[in-house]
C-alpha cells in the first residue's frame, strides 16, 4: 500500500467512530469524551489544560503556549532548535542555555521579554504550575511538566534517553498524559551505540588518510556531540568547522562543553585538509562548496542513516547513525516508564506509535500540531491526513 | 560475518573504485582463512547454494512482530531484507554464555549442506546472533540479491593487491581455482608458490583498443598497423583444450572472462582443436551478418531451444589467436599470430567459424574512405554489421587491459540528434557535486502543440569544462526540484541545446517516445541553437526505419563492446 494511504487508513482505523483528532473534539462544551471512565469526571479532562490550536500547544489556565509556531503574549519553550523556538513572542520562558541560544540566532530583540528557569524549577503561571525536566536533546533542552490539579501532562519536546556528553541526561517524569515525540516511531529505528558510529568514522579517517572527511551534521547539538563523542574515542587532532558553525559551537564551549581544538576550515589550503575531519551543515556538504576539499569522503551523522535508501538519496558515502532523538525503543521504553495512561504522539511517525500504544491498552492519540516538523528534516505534509 | 557485512556496508555507499578496492584489500589483510576465501567467492559470484525465498523471510518476521508494525516499516523501507534486518526483535538471550562470534565461513559451509525444511530455523538463530548490519548481509546473501556494484574483476584485482601481483596472474589461474582459495592467499602473502591452473580451457585476460581520436593519426605511420572490420556482435574467447583423459573441452568466455557455454551450445561441436580464438559472435544468415538488434534478440532468451538455434544461427567470426594446441602465441607480434590464425581457421574448416578480413589501406584516407562505405571496400553485404574500423600494430604481443598505442578502434560516423536538455540529476562519487546526468527530449506534436517528449539519458561525452557550464546553467534555470531531479527550462527559445551522439535506435514501447538509443553521449554543446531549432521525433523515426527493419524487441543490457 502507497504510504501516505495506509497512513490514512490507519487513522481511519484506529480513530474510534463519532470521534476525530483531539484537536476537533476538546472544545470546552463537548463533554461527552471520557464520560464511561469516571476518572476525570471530578478533575479536569486534560485537553482542558494543553489543546493543540493553530499557535501550537495552549495551555488556557496557564495563559500560555508551549513550542508556539507563530508569536504569541506568552510562550514557554522546550529548547532551541529553530521548529520549536521562533521569535516575535511578547514573553519567553525557557532554560539559560535555551534564551542564548535563541539571542544568537535572532539577535538581542528575539522577544518583547525573557524569563529563565531551571531544571527542577517550579513556577506558577495562572491556574498551573510548570516545571521543567531535562531532556537529553541537546544543550538546555527541556520536558516541560504542567500541572493542574490532579492532572500532569508533560510536554517532552524533543528526547533522547541515549549518552550524550554535550547535555543534561534525560530525565523520567512520572505523569497522567505524555506527550511524546516520534521523529523515528518506527520499529526500523534502532540507533545503537553513537561510539561505535564515530569508530566509524575514525577508521575510515585512517584507511583514507589523503582523503578529507566532511561530516554532514545540524549545527545545534548534533556536530558539538560528534565532536565530543570525538574526543572520547581519543581523537585529539584539531577538527575544522564550516561557518556556520562556528557561532553555535563555541557557545557551547563557553558553557563549559570541552570539544578541544576547533579551527575554521575557511582560508585552508586544500592539501592541508587531507586526513582531517571537518564539521558542516548537512547542506553544505552535497554543494559546490565540497570542492575545496581533497577527495572528500562525505558522512553525515542522521538518525535517518539508518535506512540505505535515506543515505543513498542525499549521496551519503559514510552514514553515521547519530541521532538527537530517542529510537524506537526508547520511544516505547519511555512512554511505558511514564506511567503515564493517556499519550499523545506529535513530529513524525506518529501511527505506528499511536498503534503500539493501543496494543498496551494505552489511550493513545496523534497530537497534530500545524507547523512543527522535524528539525532534521522535514517530511512533507501529505495533502491527504487531514481529512483523516 | 559481522566484519563482513561491515565490508559490504561501506562499499554499497563508496563510489570510488580505488577506494573500494583500499577497503576490500584490507578486509583481506584483516580477516583471516577461511573467511576471506569465502568472502572473496561471494564477492566473484563464485558461491553457490540454494536461494531462501522472500515468502520465507516474511513468514520468520510475521511470526514475531505485529504485522501492523512490520507493515508500516516495510513501506517506509521499502526493501524486505533491510527491513526484516533493522526490525528484528532479538529472542531473549537465556543461558547464552558468549558463544563464538558467527563466521562468514560458518554461514556459506551451512547453507551448503542444510536442507529446506531445516533452513527456517537456522536463519532465525543467525540473526538473533547478528546486529542490523550482520542481518542485512546475511538476509542479502541467503535471498542471492547480494549486489554491490562490485565486479569480479574488481574483487580479484583487490586480492591481487595483497601480495602486489598483477591481477591478471589471478585471471589466469582462476579458472583452477575454489573457494576458499587458501592457496591463493598462500601465494599472495609469500607462503606458497603460485597455483597452478589445471583448467584445460582457461581464460585468458583480453586485450582492449583505444578509441581514436583524429588527432592521434598525425604520429601513426599506416604501414604499421594492419585494418579490420568492427564487427557489432560480441566479443568471445572461445577456448579448446585437452583435459588429462585426452578429452576435448570446450569453453566460451565472455570478454570479462564469465563462462557462456552454455548460452551457445550450437558452437561448441565445432570447436574441434585445441586452440584460444579471441572474436565476435554474430548471427549469420545465408552467409549474411545480421545486426546487432537480431543478436540481441537471441541473447535476451532464457533457454535455448532448438527453434532458437534454427532461427539464430551463431557464427564465430576469429580475429586473434592465442593459443595454439599447447602453445601460447600471446608473446609474439600480431602479424605473426595473425598467420597462425589462418592457418588454424584454415584447418579447423567449419562453416560455423570464418576468419574476419583484413582491410587493405596505405594511407589514412584510403581508410577512411573504406570506414565510410565498407559494402565497396570489400565487406560487401555484410557492411550493416560493420560499425567501424580496427587498428592493430602489426607488432604488438597480446596483452591484457588496455595497453597504450596498440590496438585503436575508429568508429563509424555515430548518429547525431539535436535535443534539449529537460532535467539534470547529479552524478555520483566525485561528480556528487555536478548536475551531470541528463535528461534531453525532442520535440512532437503534442496535444496543444508542439511538446518535447524524452527520449533518452547521457552522463558522459562532455569535457571537464563543459560539465561546469552545463552546471552552471543548471543550477541558473532551474524551474522546479524533485529530490535530486531538477527541471531545468525548456521552452522554443529558452534553454539548452544538447548535441548527442549515439550507437543505433531501437524500438522501445516502455519509453515514452517509443524510441530508445543505444549508448547515447552529449558530444557538443550547442550554445548557439535556440531550442525550438532542435530535432523532432520524426527524425528519430526516419533514422530508426534506415537502421533496420525488424520487429519490436525489447530493449535489455548488452554485453558488448571492445
Ligand atoms: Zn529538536
Amino acid at each position: 500500500m502507497h504510504g501516505s494511504r495506509l497512513r490514512q487508513w490507519l487513522r481511519r482505523a484506529f480513530t474510534p467512530p463519532g470521534r476525530r483528532s483531539l484537536a476537533e473534539t476538546a472544545s470546552p462544551r463537548m463533554t461527552g469524551e471520557y464520560r464511561g471512565t469516571g476518572a476525570y469526571m471530578t478533575t479536569m479532562r486534560p485537553q482542558d489544560i494543553l489543546l493543540p490550536v493553530a499557535a501550537g500547544l495552549c495551555c488556557k489556565p496557564g495563559g500560555f503556549h508551549i513550542d508556539p509556531v507563530r508569536p504569541v503574549e506568552r510562550a514557554v519553550i522546550t529548547h532551541g532548535h529553530s521548529d520549536h523556538a521562533r521569535a516575535g513572542h511578547g514573553a519567553v520562558l525557557a532554560t539559560q542555555e535555551t534564551l542564548d541560544m535563541m539571542r544568537l540566532r535572532y539577535g538581542e530583540n528575539f522577544a518583547g521579554s525573557t524569563q529563565v528557569i531551571r531544571y527542577g524549577e517550579e513556577i506558577r503561571l495562572g491556574d498551573v504550575s510548570v516545571k521543567f525536566h531535562p531532556a537529553g536533546h541537546v544543550l538546555g533542552s527541556a520536558q516541560i511538566a504542567v500541572t493542574c490539579k490532579d492532572t500532569c501532562i508533560v510536554a517532552s519536546g524533543d528526547y533522547k534517553d541515549a549518552h550524550d556528553p554535550t547535555c543534561t541526561p534525560f530525565e523520567l517524569v512520572p505523569c497522567d498524559v505524555f506527550i511524546t515525540e516520534a521523529t523515528f516511531g518506527l520499529p526500523v529505528f534502532r540507533h545503537g551505540n553513537a561510539s561505535d558510529e564515530v569508530k566509524k568514522l575514525l577508521a575510515s579517517v585512517a584507511l583514507f588518510p589523503e582523503r578529507a572527511h566532511l561530516v554532514g551534521a545540524y549545527s545545534l547539538g548534533k556536530a558539538q556531540r560528534v565532536i565530543a563523542l570525538l574526543r572520547q574515542a581519543g581523537y585529539d587532532e584539531p577538527i575544522y568547522l564550516h561557518g556556520a558553525m562556528e557561532t553555535i559551537t563555541h557557545y557551547y564551549q563557553s558553557r563549559g562543553i570541552e570539544l578541544g581544538e576547533l579551527r575554521p576550515v575557511t582560508g585552508v589550503k586544500k592539501a592541508a585538509l587531507a586526513g582531517t575531519i571537518t564539521l558542516a551543515p548537512p547542506s553544505a556538504t552535497s554543494d559546490l562548496w565540497t570542492r575545496r576539499f581533497p577527495d572528500p569522503v562525505t558522512a553525515f551523522a542522521s538518525g535517518w542513516m539508518r535506512v540505505r535508501a535515506r543515505a543513498r538519496q542525499r549521496g551519503v558515502e559514510l552514514p553515521l547513525v547519530i541521532s538527537d532523538h530517542a529510537d524506537w525503543d526508547g520511544l516505547t521504553a519511555t512512554i511505558a516508564a511514564t506511567g503515564a495512561g493517556e499519550i499523545w504522539v506529535t513530529h513524525g511517525q506518529e501511527d505506528a506509535l499511536v498503534h503500539w500504544c493501543r496494543g498496551r491498552g494505552l489511550r493513545a492519540q496523534p497530537l497534530d500540531l500545524v507547523g512543527y516538523g522535524d528539525e532534521e528534516e522535514s517530511e512533507t505534509p501529505l495533502a491527504d491526513e487531514a481529512e483523516a | 560475518m559481522n566484519r563482513f557485512a561491515e565490508l559490504l556496508d561501506r562499499l554499497a555507499y563508496e563510489p570510488g573504485r580505488t577506494n573500494k578496492l583500499r577497503l576490500i584489500t584490507r578486509y583481506f589483510h584483516e580477516v583471516g582463512d577461511p573467511d576471506r576465501g569465502y568472502a572473496l567467492a561471494a564477492l566473484t559470484g563464485a558461491l553457490s547454494f540454494k536461494h531462501a525465498k522472500p515468502a520465507l523471510i516474511r513468514d520468520l518476521i510475521a511470526a514475531r512482530t505485529d504485522p501492523v508494525l512490520f507493515g508500516l516499516s516495510y513501506d517506509y523501507v521499502g526493501d524486505l531484507s533491510e527491513t526484516v534486518a533493522l526490525m528484528w526483535p532479538k529472542a531473549a538471550m537465556a543461558a547464552h554464555n558468549n558463544p563464538p562470534p558467527l563466521t562468514l565461513t560458518e554461514v556459506v559451509t551451512t547453507l551448503r549442506t542444510l536442507g529446506k525444511t531445516e533452513l527456517p530455523r537456522q536463519l532465525e538463530r543467525w540473526l538473533d546472533e547478528l546486529d542490523e548490519t550482520g542481518r542485512w548481509a546475511l538476509l542479502k546473501l541467503v535471498t542471492g540479491a547480494l549486489r554491490i556494484g562490485i565486479s569480479a574483476r574488481l574483487a580479484k584485482t583487490a586480492a591481487a593487491a595483497l601480495g602486489d601481483k598483477d591481477p591478471h596472474e589471478i585471471e589466469l589461474i582462476w579458472p583452477g581455482l575454489s573457494p576458499p582459495y587458501l592457496d591463493l592467499f598462500a601465494w599472495l602473502e609469500g607462503r606458497a608458490e603460485k597455483p597452478v591452473n589445471r583448467d584445460p580451457a582457461p581464460f585468458r585476460p583480453v586485450m582492449l583498443a583505444h578509441a581514436i581520436e583524429e588527432t592521434d593519426f598525425a604520429a601513426l605511420d599506416p604501414a604499421d598497423y594492419i585494418a579490420e572490420w568492427k564487427w557489432d556482435g560480441i566479443r568471445v574467447q572461445a577456448v579448446a583444450g585437452r583435459d588429462e583423459r585426452g578429452h576435448i573441452a570446450v569453453r566460451l568466455y565472455s570478454r570479462t572472462g564469465e563462462d557462456i557455454t552454455g548460452s551457445f551450445p550450437d558452437l561448441v561441436p565445432s570447436l574441434r582443436l585445441p586452440g584460444a580464438i579471441d572474436g565476435e559472435l554474430l548471427i549469420l544468415r545465408e552467409g549474411r551478418v545480421q545486426s546487432f538488434n537480431v543478436l540481441q534478440q537471441r541473447l535476451n532468451r532464457k533457454v535455448v531451444s532448438p527453434k532458437l538455434i534454427k532461427d539464430f544461427p551463431i557464427h564465430l567470426r576469429a580475429y586473434d589467436l592465442l593459443g595454439d594446441d599447447e602453445n601460447d602465441l600471446r608473446e609474439l607480434p600480431f602479424v605473426e599470430r595473425r598467420e597462425r590464425l589462418e592457418t588454424f581457421i584454415g584447418k579447423l574448416d567449419d562453416p560455423r567459424i570464418d576468419l574476419s578480413p583484413t582491410v587493405p589501406f596505405a594511407s589514412w584516407e584510403a581508410l577512411t574512405a573504406a570506414r565510410a562505405d565498407p559494402a565497396s571496400a570489400g565487406a560487401g553485404e555484410d557492411a550493416d554489421a560493420i560499425e567501424g574500423v580496427m587498428l592493430k600494430r602489426r607488432d604488438a604481443p597480446y596483452l591484457p587491459g588496455r595497453p597504450k598505442g596498440q590496438w585503436w578502434k575508429w568508429k563509424r560516423d555515430p548518429h547525431i540528434i539535436d535535443a534539449v536538455l529537460m532535467y539534470a540529476q547529479r552524478g555520483h562519487g566525485k561528480r556528487s557535486s555536478y548536475y551531470s546526468d541528463y535528461t534531453f527530449g525532442v520535440w512532437t506534436e503534442g496535444e496543444t502543440g508542439d511538446e518535447l517528449v524524452p527520449v533518452g539519458k547521457a552522463y558522459f561525452g562532455f569535457t571537464d569544462d563543459e560539465l561546469l557550464q552545463i552546471d552552471r546553467f543548471v543550477r541558473r534555470n532551474t524551474t522546479e526540484k524533485f529530490g535530486p531531479v531538477r527541471h531545468v527550462v525548456h521552452e522554443g527559445d529558452k534553454g539548452l541545446v544538447l548535441e548527442v551522439a549515439f550507437e543505433g535506435l531501437q524500438r522501445s514501447p516502455r519509453h515514452k517516445s517509443g524510441v530508445a538509443m543505444r549508448f547515447p553521449r552529449i558530444s557538443r554543446l550547442r550554445w548557439d541553437k535556440p531550442p525550438r531549432e532542435a530535432d523532432r521525433l520524426e527524425t528519430l523515426e526516419k533514422m530508426l526505419k534506415a537502421d533496420e527493419s525488424l520487429p519490436t524487441i525489447k530493449v535489455a543490457a548488452s554485453a558488448k563492446g571492445h
